[in-house]
């Protein structure tokens, strides 16, 4: 895919990639062509200027920059926790172990924008005086972790990386460690085990990250895009930034939308746009079908029916609001033909493979809830089934170590309340709600014939 | 891991019948002196004394080279890391794109995930199906292909995707696209 439409773009400005064409037809990603871009000019200058890390820091506070990884969290505010003055190891570390379903930004941006990722780590090591990073990028796109390891060879060589940049005296290694297949490593503390050599099972938090991370050291953790908005933000001022999006809901964010669009890929666009206008730059829903549901903000975010999300615009706030989260910015379409049993059936199927195993709750629950849905959706529901659900989802939820729990039981607990007919349907009459002969009719092999422009 | 201890054998054979005769994963095995430069230069990413951070790219490194990963193999990347074999044995079997059983020469891994499968996931993996004669999971009695199912790529719009050796993602997969990919699969 590709970033297949912006409205006024910040980080993926002059970058566009072919969603038809393979890595290898991609331009623009090198060294040269960021730095033509105006790349590296932050770090350049902070290194320059020496400016103090405590500005660069407030610089991003006033950006209002919220992390992209899932949970919001505003990014200066994380990076004041570090205790810089602290002697000793530090670490920044990169979570691009992007695997959470729905969500496909970050591999777009190491793709097409990879040096603005190492431009940001390297700033976001000043910040918190880190000497040293990793970005964890999932196993599954290979050929991208090799893409990055190519970048870092090109800024290592320019003297952007490594011992004494650019004669300022600060030093910054970063490296590429690469994940095997579990979604679980996307968690932070799973993923500081899992570069630690270890399996990917979350730790209790507290202590957090910013005490205890990656070997034991304060270690900060942000998302792919988090770090890919840093060089931007420093260029065009924080204010400008936060002014690009609306009030607690800083600049722009790459939104992935998937499901049934006419094409399905990467936006950026202001934070705060309603729902309905990327709808129509996605090209509206396939067939001109009837909207049935949005999944929001990946997988984990609970489901909206048409009618709520029609009247959504996309931030932080407003979708909280309207009963989900914005999340990783992952738009899950699905039209009038979708089996809302069904498609919470896969869902269920996927966190149930995924959990670490370390909490009982989440091991056996997730279990429980795939096996009630799997025999809702095969016809052999019973008249209590959807009270397990509820219950087994509202003993995950809160009871244990890492958020993977509650990702399971947001999306059950979502689809039961707002498609309680279908479930209902599904149980007493053993067939679907959606008429046979158009099930899952918008489903089936679908490709983008036509490029856009925003 | 003494009682995992196994006989020195010139072959193996697993649940799905493959053997792999070439390679002896007796007392004899070791890993090519190529794979072992490629797992320095893995080492030399992390701080001194933690060698331990490099067994994922390590143990990836000798499923390279050897096609899946036996045990052997597992043992020999921990002896070189120098940790605990059941340390490295852990982290093999703990993420799923290590294989600890023989596999096709071309492993074809299909996303079925949600956004997947409402853009032709569950449609390609039919169509591999079919046309592969093997249910997922599975591998041809040739033993060039095997057929998994996979979790979230983090590439689903690109629906369907297919994920070649652990190696390659394979984009936009209708039919004909498919078609074409297993042609050029020697
Ligand atoms: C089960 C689970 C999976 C996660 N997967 C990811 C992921 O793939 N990428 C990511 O950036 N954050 C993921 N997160 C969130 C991270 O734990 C962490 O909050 C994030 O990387 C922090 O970066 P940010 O503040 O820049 O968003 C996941 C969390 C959980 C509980
Ligand atoms: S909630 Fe699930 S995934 Fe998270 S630590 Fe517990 S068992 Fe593991
Ligand atoms: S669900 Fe298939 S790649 Fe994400």
């Amino acid at each position: 895919m590709a970033i297949l439409g912006a409205i006024q773009p910040i980080l993926t400005a002059g970058l566009r990639g072919d969603a038809l064409q393979g890595y290898g037809a991609d331009a623009g990603w090198r060294l040269a062509d960021y730095a033509g871009r105006g790349g590296y000019a932050a770090l350049k200058r902070i290194l320059a200027e020496k400016t103090p890390p405590e500005a660069v820091i407030a610089e991003i506070k006033a950006s209002v920059l919220r992390g992209r990884g899932g949970a919001g969290f505003p990014t200066g505010l994380k990076w004041s926790f570090m205790p810089r003055s602290l002697p000793g190891d530090k670490y920044v570390v990169c979570n691009t172990d992007e695997g959470e379903p729905g969500t496909f930004k970050d591999r777009d941006l190491i793709r097409l924008n990879p040096h603005a990722v190492i431009e940001g780590m390297a700033i976001g090591a000043y910040a918190i005086g880190a000497n040293r990073g990793y970005n964890y990028i999932h196993g599954e796109i290979w050929e991208l972790y090799k893409r990055f390891e190519e970048a870092l060879a090109e800024a290592r060589q320019a003297g952007l990386i490594g011992e004494n940049i650019l004669g300022s005296g600060f030093s910054f290694e970063l490296f590429a460690h690469h994940g095997y297949g579990a979604y679980i490593c996307g968690e932070e503390t799973a993923l500081l085990e899992s570069i630690e050599g270890k399996k990917g099972q979350p730790r209790f938090k507290p202590p957090f990250p910013a005490s205890f991370g990656l070997y034991g050291k304060p270690t900060t953790i942000n998302n792919t895009e988090t770090f890919a908005s840093i060089p931007f933000i420093l260029n065009m001022g924080g204010e400008a930034f936060l002014n690009a999006g609306k009030p607690n809901n800083g600049g722009t964010k790459l939104f992935s939308v998937s499901g049934h669009v006419n094409r399905p890929g990467n936006y950026e666009i202001p934070l705060g746009t309603p729902f309905a206008r990327l709808l129509e730059l996605a090209g509206g829903t396939r067939g001109g079908r009837k909207l049935k549901a949005v999944i929001p903000g990946g997988s984990s975010s609970p489901v909206l029916p048409a009618d709520i999300i029609m009247d959504t615009t996309l931030d932080y706030d407003s979708i909280a609001k309207a009963g989900s989260m914005l999340g990783s910015g992952a738009v899950i379409v699905m039209d009038e033909t979708t089996c809302m049993v069904r498609a919470l059936e896969r869902l269920a199927y996927f966190y149930h493979e995924e959990s670490c195993g370390q909490c009982t709750p989440c091991r056996e629950g997730t279990g429980w809830l795939h096996d009630v849905i799997h025999r809702i959706e095969h016809g052999e529901g019973r008249p209590d089934d959807l009270e397990t659900l509820t219950h087994v989802a509202g003993n995950i939820s809160g009871r244990t170590i890492c958020a993977l729990g509650d990702a399971a039981a947001m999306p059950v607990q979502s689809f039961v309340k707002h498609f309680r007919d279908e479930f209902l349907h599904h149980i007493e009459h053993k067939t679907c709600l959606v008429p046979k002969d158009v099930q899952w009719a918008g489903s089936g092999f679908h490709t983008i014939t036509q490029q856009v422009s925003a | 891991m003494t009682t995992m201890k196994e006989k020195p054998m010139t072959q193996t054979a697993s649940a799905n019948g493959l053997e792999r005769p070439e390679r002896d994963f007796g007392e004899g095995f070791c890993l090519s002196g190529e794979t072992l430069q490629k797992f320095d230069r893995e080492i030399a990413k992390y701080p001194e004394g933690q060698r331990r951070s490099a067994v994922m790219a390590c143990l990836a490194l000798a499923q390279e080279e050897i096609g899946w990963l036996p045990r052997k193999a597992v043992e020999a990347v921990a002896a070189y890391l120098g940790i605990p074999p059941i340390a490295a044995w852990e982290v093999a079997t703990f993420y799923n794109m290590y294989d600890l059983e023989p596999v096709g020469r071309h492993k074809l891994t299909v996303c079925t995930g949600l956004p997947c499968a409402l853009s032709g996931g569950v449609h390609a993996a039919k169509y591999l199906q079919e046309k592969l004669g093997i249910g997922l999971g599975e591998t041809t009695p040739d033993g060039k292909f095997t057929l998994l199912e996979g979790e979230c790529m983090g590439a689903c719009g690109d629906a369907p995707v297919l994920l070649m050796n652990n190696r390659r993602m394979c984009s936009f997969m209708t039919p004909e696209k498919i078609d074409q990919s297993l042609e050029g699969c020697k």
